[in-house]
């Protein structure tokens, strides 16, 4: 379903992302791994085209959306929605406004109906009834929830995780890891997870890329990986920095 | 010699790459209401806030200013025996350049650090990145409605003004000063003329744009947090006061070539 060829970013005067190549098959999770500061989201945030490369495709559903224009993009992101590191709630509506926002703005006129999408999709993170609060009044996993909530609301062909569980408790993580399992079973979406998290990456993976110095390292199977004997990847997977006290 | 010029030319390339960034934005909302359907719903709720929010600051700003020049302008009359000048002066002058130039001044302070300060917060928590991703031109969704609402409610509110300034004016210079009022009003009347209030309106529309689109470029170049979110609306208002200031010399210039004062 995504596909991309050989892309290249800088940001300012820092060369982010160094010819990426990554293929997400349709209805797989494919997880993204790396270093805090690697490109990770970078190169998320190219997938629904909030970035364009400096150089390369990415390919969805076999168009190269790197050079349409921002309002050629329409159709595509209604193919592909995005869970924010932050949730990016919109502060100055409720919880059900949030959510019912892709809704109207995808012409849905009827309120009853646009009532009972929302009613859905909250119960689908767990957030049942939670309709009138706002943003401000929700701890950092309630607004992961209604972010993801307001993401699949119009049930997108494929969901971007940026950093689901950052930030939040190990309960709340492991909370976050089994819903996007559950949305995964539920939705049948393609899924991309960028996370430094190796439960959620162990977790919620099909497959897994390892970005290093804005390169695909390694990619392969969760199984692939655990075997896997490179230094570096041991020490990414078991959190060793190498320093001693 | 060398560091100096070197320091007026990167100070005259920030500001070419700064109107530059302004015309794109301008364009970018051009082609905005050329190609999507306005949000009528977001429009009001501008109008509201931009618009009927800022009538006290202005009315009150308005009223004083009329009040103190009519006073003033009496104290220097008054020697020369020109008391029934004063209404005269008091018009024109709030027509010509106070009014527009302390509305706007007004407006940048209230309205264009809200603006600045909203899309700049949207900026940093990935909101308008959120808009995007939903489909959503972030030119469609915050800055059309913004910029339409302030070019409409910033004449309206310049005419408030004009009329409380001229109105307080009337009462200090006749109720407090004993200018007579059959002479005020004469002057006054004979005076001010259809090319004034052309020229306040103009004034008032130019400068709406000015502060719209200083407001919106500055909260949408936001970077850097909660520190970048501070510095915008500071930026906004220092700029856009800056800009209303300078460009009214340059505006009274041309427009006077247009619409002359006096009666000729």
């Amino acid at each position: 379903m995504i596909e991309v060829i050989d892309l290249w970013k800088s940001l300012g005067t820092q060369q982010v992302l160094r010819g990426i190549n990554l293929k997400v098959a349709r209805g797989q999770t494919h997880v993204v791994l790396g270093r805090s500061g690697s490109g990770k989201s970078v190169l998320l945030k190219h997938l629904v085209g909030l970035f364009q490369p400096d150089q390369g495709k990415v390919l969805v559903d076999g168009e190269d959306i790197a050079r349409l224009k921002e309002r050629q993009l329409g159709p595509i992101r209604k193919k592909i929605g995005i869970l924010f590191q932050s949730g990016a709630l919109f502060d100055s509506m409720s919880v059900g406004e949030n959510i019912a926002f892709p809704l109207r703005e995808a012409g849905m006129k009827d309120e009853s109906l646009i009532a009972s999408k929302v009613a859905e999709a909250l119960e689908m993170v767990d957030l049942g009834g939670e309709q009138e609060k706002m943003p401000e009044n929700l701890s950092g996993g309630m607004r992961k929830r209604v972010g993801l909530a307001r993401t699949i609301v119009s049930r997108p062909a494929c969901i971007l995780y940026d950093e689901p569980t950052t930030g939040l408790d190990p309960i709340a993580t492991d909370s976050i890891n089994h819903l996007i399992r559950r949305l995964q079973r539920r939705l049948q979406a393609t899924s991309v997870v960028v996370t430094h998290d190796m439960k959620t990456a162990f977790h919620t993976a099909d497959r897994i890329a390892f970005l290093h110095e804005g390169s695909i390292y390694f990619e392969g199977s969760t199984e692939e990986l655990r075997a896997s004997k490179d230094p570096l990847l041991m020490d990414f997977i078991e959190g060793r920095s190498g320093e001693s006290d | 010699m060398h560091a100096i010029s070197h320091a007026i030319g990167s100070g005259v390339i920030r500001l070419l790459r700064y109107m530059g960034q302004l015309a794109f934005l301008v364009k970018d909302t051009v082609v905005s209401l050329r190609v999507a359907p306005l949000r009528w719903g977001l429009l009001m709720q501008q109008l509201a806030e931009i618009g009927f929010r800022s009538q006290l600051v202005v009315v009150v700003t308005g009223a004083f200013t009329g009040a103190v020049f009519s006073a003033q302008t009496y104290f220097q009359f008054h020697r020369l025996g020109m008391d029934s000048a004063v209404g005269a002066v008091v018009a024109v002058s709030l027509f010509r350049e106070l009014g527009p130039v302390l509305t706007a001044l007004m407006l940048s302070g209230r309205v264009g650090a809200s603006i600045a300060a909203e899309i700049g917060t949207m900026k940093v928590t990935e909101q308008i990145e959120a808009l995007r991703s939903l489909g959503v031109h972030p030119i469609d969704f915050l800055i059309v409605p913004r910029i339409l609402a302030l070019i409409i409610s910033t004449p309206l509110l310049v005419a408030e003004c004009i009329g409380l300034g001229i109105g307080a004016g009337f009462l200090v210079a006749t109720k407090v000063l004993g200018v007579s009022r059959a002479y005020y009003m004469t002057n006054m009347l004979t005076f001010t003329t259809g090319r004034d209030i052309k020229m306040a309106l103009i004034k008032g529309t130019v400068f709406a744009c000015l502060i719209g689109f200083i407001a919106c470029e500055e909260g949408l170049k936001t970077a850097n947090g909660a520190a970048g979110v501070g510095r915008a609306p500071t930026q906004a208002v220092v700029i856009a006061s800056l800009v209303i200031l300078i460009s009214n010399f340059f505006l009274s210039l041309l427009l006077n070539i247009f619409f002359p004062a006096g009666t000729y």
